[in-house]
C-alpha cells in the first residue's frame, strides 16, 4: 500500500513535470497572441455587430474593454453561452483567433472618463 | 326628357346615341358614359335589325342579305372615330364639392404622388381649391406619403389626407398605411378607383382598377368605405375623420370612383349634397368600478411601477402621468411609443425597475407580455427560444388601453396574450383623472410616510443610473467610425439652444437620445414606426419637420441608412417644399439588426458565416460601394456634408447644418458610425 501510495506521488510528480515540459513546448510552438490580428479576428467574426469595434458596448451587447475579464471567464462564455449571445465552437472561432481577440482587447486603451467630457454634463 | 337608364338607353327605349347631347346638368351619368354608350347601341342596332328579318317572313321572302350586315355610316363613325367633346362646364364637377368637404375639416397638407384614378379630385384641389388648405404637396412614393402623414401627425395632432392610385399606389402606401395602425396614427387615405367596368377606359386605367381596392389595407385600417354618391362621399369622408381621430387612433381608407369625381353635381333629394359637421367623439374613459379597483391596489402596493407606451396622446398626458407617479411616489418605465415622461425626472426607471415591482399598471402598452416575460433567441427548444417571467408571481397587473377596443384578427399587432388582473379597455389619457382622484381618496394617512420614503430611495437610484450610463457613453468617445453616443450628444450640443424636436431616431442608436436628452415637452420625442417597417424614418420625419416648420420648432433627425433607400425620394419632396430639416445620419453602413440575426444563426449550426468580403454576413452590409449619401442629398436639393468619420470634425459640420437649416432649408449629414 506504501509502496503504491508512493509510485503514485512519483506518478504524479512525473505527470506534472511531463505536462509541464510539453506545455512549454506547445507554448514555444504557437505564436504569441497578436493585437492586430485580434483586431481581424474580432471583425471578421462579428464581435463588432454587438460590442462595437473597441468593444465599448451598447444596446445590443455589454462593453467588452477596456478592463475586459478574465480569459478564462471569456473563453468559458464564448464557448458555451445560452443567452441572447450565440456560443462560438472551436470550429467557427479557434482557440488561437481567440487569445487574439484577448490580445486586442487588452490592448485598447482606456478613454476619457465621462466627467471630463463637457457634453457628457 | 326622360331619365336615362345605367344601360345607356333612356327609358323610352330610344336609341341612346341620341342623348349624348342631353345637358348634362340634369342628367350627369351621361357626359362621358352617353358617348360610350352611344357606340355600344349602335352595334346593338345592327344587331336588332338582323333579328327583326327572322321574326318577319314578308321581309325573309325578299332576296338573300349577308347574314352580318355592314355598319352603317353613323354606326361606324361611333366604333372607331374620335370621341366628341365631354362637355366642359357642364355644372359643378363633383370634385369640388369633395374639396369643399375636405377644406370643412381643416386639412393642411396633401402629401401625395400624382395618379389618372383621382385626376378630377387633384385638379380641383389645386384650381377650384387654390391649392390650399390641403395644399397639394409632391411625393415621389405612396409610402412617403402616408409616413410623412404618420410623423405630421405626432408632431402636431392633426391628420393628413393622402391620395393614392387605386390599386398600384394603394399597395405602395401598404406598409407605412401599417406602420400608422400599430402606432396607432391617423391618416386619411383616399384611393381613386374607376368601378364601373363597362365604361371606364380601357388598358392601364383598368390594370389599376380593382372591385375593392379597400380590400388589401382592412385588415389595418380602422374604416373603409365606398361612397357611390357626393352625399354618401361628404357623409363618408367626415365620418372617416372622426373615426379616425377617435383613440385609438388609426388609418382610415375611402375607394374614390373615378366617375364620381368627373360627374357634375346633382340634386340629392331635391337639394344640393350637405357637409356633415364634424363633432368629435368624446374617447372612452375606464369604468368606474375598475379604476377604484386599480387605485386600491396601487395604494396598497409597496413597489408599483407605472409602465407607459403610448399613454400621452397629448402634452397634457405628460403633465397627468407625473401627477400619478408623484402622488404614488412610483418609478415609471417610459417605453417611448411616445414621450410620456420627463426624463429629467427621479421617477423614471430602466425597464430592470419591474422585476422588483408587486403591482404594475400598463398604459396603452403595445405588448404587456413583452414588458413582464423575458424571450431570449438562443436556438433552445428546436429553435423557438426561451421565455421566462421578468416578474415576482404574485405582482398584480392593471391594464388601461383604448386599443383592446379595436383588435382585429389577421396582423398580429396584438402580440401574446398576457393575463390581467384588472384590464380596462379604454384610453388611458382619458382615464387618468379619474385614477389620480380614485388614488387621492384611497390614499390611507399611515402610507404615506412610506410613500415619501420610496421617492427618496428612487432619488438615489435616478442618480446612480444617471452615472451608469454617462459612464458608459463615455466608451470609444473619440473613436472612429463614430459612436452613437458622440454621435447623439454632439447633434444633441448642436440644437440645445432651439426649440428641437426629435421627430425620428432609426436605426437603433442605443437608445442614446433618450437615455441622454433632457427630453421635457411632448414634442421633442415622436416615438418609432409603430410597425418597425423599414423606410419610416426619413418620410416621417420630413412630415414632422413640415408641422414643426409651421410652429416655429427646429427639426432633427438620426436618420439610418438603409431606412433612407427605401425611398429616398423624400429628400426631394422636402427641398422642394421648403421644409428645414437637420437629419444627422447614423451610417452604419448595413442593415444591422439581420447582420447580428445572420451571425447567431450560422453560430446555432456550426458554421463560419460567410461575409464575402463585406464586414456582414452576404446580404446584410451596405458597402461596396459606400452609398454617397451626402451627394445624393444634395442632387435633390439638401445642403449637405459628408462623409464625417473624424469625430473631432463632427462639431463643427453640425453647426454649419444647423444654420442651414434655421435659414428654413434641409441639411444632411453623412457620419460612419459604429453599429449600435
Amino acid at each position: 500500500m506504501r509502496n503504491n501510495t508512493m509510485i503514485s506521488k512519483f506518478n504524479a510528480v512525473f505527470l506534472l513535470a511531463l505536462l509541464g515540459c510539453l506545455s512549454s513546448q506547445v507554448i514555444a510552438q504557437t505564436p504569441a497572441p497578436s493585437a492586430d490580428q485580434g483586431k481581424q479576428a474580432y471583425v471578421i467574426n462579428g464581435c463588432w455587430g454587438c460590442h462595437g469595434f473597441v468593444g465599448q458596448g451598447g444596446i445590443a451587447g455589454p462593453k467588452l474593454a477596456p478592463d475586459p475579464k478574465p480569459i478564462e471567464y471569456i473563453d468559458a462564455f464564448v464557448r458555451n453561452t445560452r443567452g441572447t449571445m450565440p456560443p462560438y465552437s472551436e470550429k467557427i472561432l479557434s482557440k488561437k483567433d481567440l487569445a487574439d481577440i484577448y490580445t486586442y482587447l487588452k490592448s485598447i486603451p482606456k478613454g476619457p472618463d465621462y466627467k471630463s467630457i463637457p457634453l457628457l454634463n | 326628357m326622360t331619365e336615362p337608364t345605367h344601360s345607356g338607353q333612356s327609358a323610352d327605349n330610344s336609341p341612346a346615341e341620341n342623348n349624348h347631347t342631353l345637358d348634362i346638368q340634369t342628367q350627369p351619368r351621361l357626359a362621358r358614359r352617353g358617348f360610350l354608350s352611344g357606340v355600344l347601341a349602335s352595334g346593338a342596332a345592327a344587331a336588332s335589325t338582323a333579328a327583326s328579318l327572322v321574326a318577319n317572313p314578308a321581309q325573309a321572302a325578299t332576296p338573300a342579305k349577308p347574314s352580318v350586315l355592314p355598319p352603317s355610316a353613323k354606326g361606324a363613325l361611333a366604333e372607331t372615330g374620335v370621341p366628341p367633346d365631354l362637355g366642359h362646364g357642364a355644372g359643378m364637377p363633383g370634385s369640388d364639392f369633395m374639396v369643399d368637404v375636405i377644406k370643412s375639416l381643416d386639412i393642411k397638407y396633401l402629401p401625395s404622388n400624382c395618379a389618372s384614378s383621382f385626376r378630377a379630385l387633384h385638379e380641383s384641389i389645386i384650381d377650384y381649391g387654390g391649392n390650399t388648405k390641403p395644399e397639394f404637396l409632391t411625393c415621389m412614393h405612396e409610402e412617403s406619403a402616408v409616413a410623412m402623414g404618420h410623423g405630421y401627425f405626432k408632431a402636431c395632432g392633426k391628420p393628413l389626407l393622402t391620395l393614392c392610385h387605386g390599386t398600384v399606389g394603394l399597395q405602395h402606401a401598404s406598409m407605412a398605411i401599417y406602420n400608422a395602425w400599430c402606432d396607432r396614427v391617423p391618416v386619411i387615405v383616399v384611393g381613386g378607383n374607376d368601378l364601373d367596368a363597362a365604361y371606364r377606359p380601357p388598358g392601364v386605367p383598368t390594370f389599376h382598377a380593382a372591385q375593392d381596392i379597400n380590400a388589401m389595407v382592412r385588415d389595418y385600417t380602422k374604416w373603409d368605405d365606398t361612397p357611390v354618391s357626393l352625399q354618401h362621399f361628404s357623409q363618408s369622408f367626415v365620418r372617416a375623420y372622426k373615426i379616425a381621430m377617435t383613440p385609438p387612433y388609426g388609418p382610415v381608407a375611402i375607394s374614390l370612383d373615378a366617375a364620381l369625381q368627373m360627374a357634375p353635381v346633382h340634386l340629392h333629394e331635391g337639394k344640393m349634397p350637405y357637409i356633415p359637421k364634424y363633432i368629435p367623439t368624446s374617447p372612452p374613459q375606464g369604468d368606474s368600478g375598475a379604476v377604484k379597483e386599480a387605485a386600491k391596489l396601487l395604494v396598497n402596493a409597496t413597489n408599483p411601477v407605472i409602465v407607459a407606451d403610448r399613454a400621452a396622446r397629448t402634452p397634457a398626458g405628460v403633465g397627468l402621468l407625473v401627477q400619478l407617479a408623484e402622488l404614488l411616489q412610483a418609478k415609471v418605465i417610459d417605453q417611448g411609443g411616445r414621450m410620456n415622461f420627463p426624463k429629467t425626472h427621479y421617477l423614471l426607471a430602466p425597464a430592470t425597475a419591474i422585476a422588483i415591482a408587486d403591482v404594475i399598471i400598463g398604459l396603452e402598452l403595445s405588448d404587456f407580455w413583452a414588458t413582464v416575460n423575458a424571450y431570449t433567441d438562443n436556438n433552445s427548444n428546436d429553435g423557438h427560444g426561451t421565455n421566462a417571467s421578468r416578474i415576482k408571481p404574485e405582482t398584480k397587473l392593471i391594464s388601461i388601453n383604448s386599443v383592446d377596443l379595436n383588435t382585429k384578427s389577421n396582423y398580429q399587432d396584438f402580440q401574446r396574450f398576457q393575463v390581467v388582473d384588472v384590464q380596462m379597455a379604454a384610453d388611458a389619457q382619458t382615464t387618468l383623472p379619474s385614477l389620480i382622484e380614485a388614488v387621492r381618496s384611497a390614499l390611507p394617512n399611515d402610507k404615506k410616510d412610506a410613500i415619501a420614503k420610496r421617492g427618496e430611495l428612487q432619488r438615489k437610484t435616478y442618480e446612480e443610473d444617471r452615472i451608469r450610463t454617462r459612464t458608459a457613453a463615455a466608451l470609444g468617445w473619440n473613436v472612429s467610425p463614430i459612436s452613437t453616443a458622440r454621435l447623439v450628444m454632439e447633434t444633441y450640443a448642436a440644437v440645445k439652444n432651439e426649440d428641437w424636436a426629435l421627430v425620428a431616431s432609426e436605426g437603433n442608436v442605443s437608445n442614446w437620445p433618450v437615455r441622454l436628452w433632457p427630453m421635457e415637452k411632448h414634442h421633442q420625442w415622436l416615438g418609432r414606426s409603430g410597425g418597425y417597417g423599414v423606410g419610416y424614418g426619413a418620410p416621417a420625419s420630413v412630415g414632422a419637420a413640415l408641422a414643426n416648420r409651421d410652429l416655429g420648432r427646429f427639426s432633427v433627425s438620426i436618420q439610418s441608412d438603409g431606412d433612407l433607400m427605401f425611398a429616398p425620394g423624400v429628400l426631394w419632396t422636402a427641398a422642394k417644399h421648403k421644409i428645414p430639416l437637420l437629419s444627422v445620419m447614423h451610417n452604419n453602413r448595413g442593415y444591422h439588426q439581420e447582420v447580428m440575426h445572420l451571425q447567431r444563426l450560422a453560430n446555432f449550426r456550426n458554421r463560419k458565416v460567410n461575409l464575402d468580403g463585406d464586414m456582414g454576413p452576404v446580404g446584410t452590409s451596405i458597402e461596396n460601394p459606400d452609398i454617397q449619401y451626402h451627394e445624393l442629398a444634395k442632387s435633390m436639393g439638401w445642403w449637405a456634408k459628408g462623409p464625417i468619420k473624424d469625430p473631432a470634425q463632427l462639431a463643427s459640420a453640425l453647426k454649419e447644418a444647423v444654420a442651414v437649416v434655421k435659414s428654413g432649408h434641409p441639411a444632411l449629414l453623412n457620419v460612419w458610425t459604429q453599429p449600435r
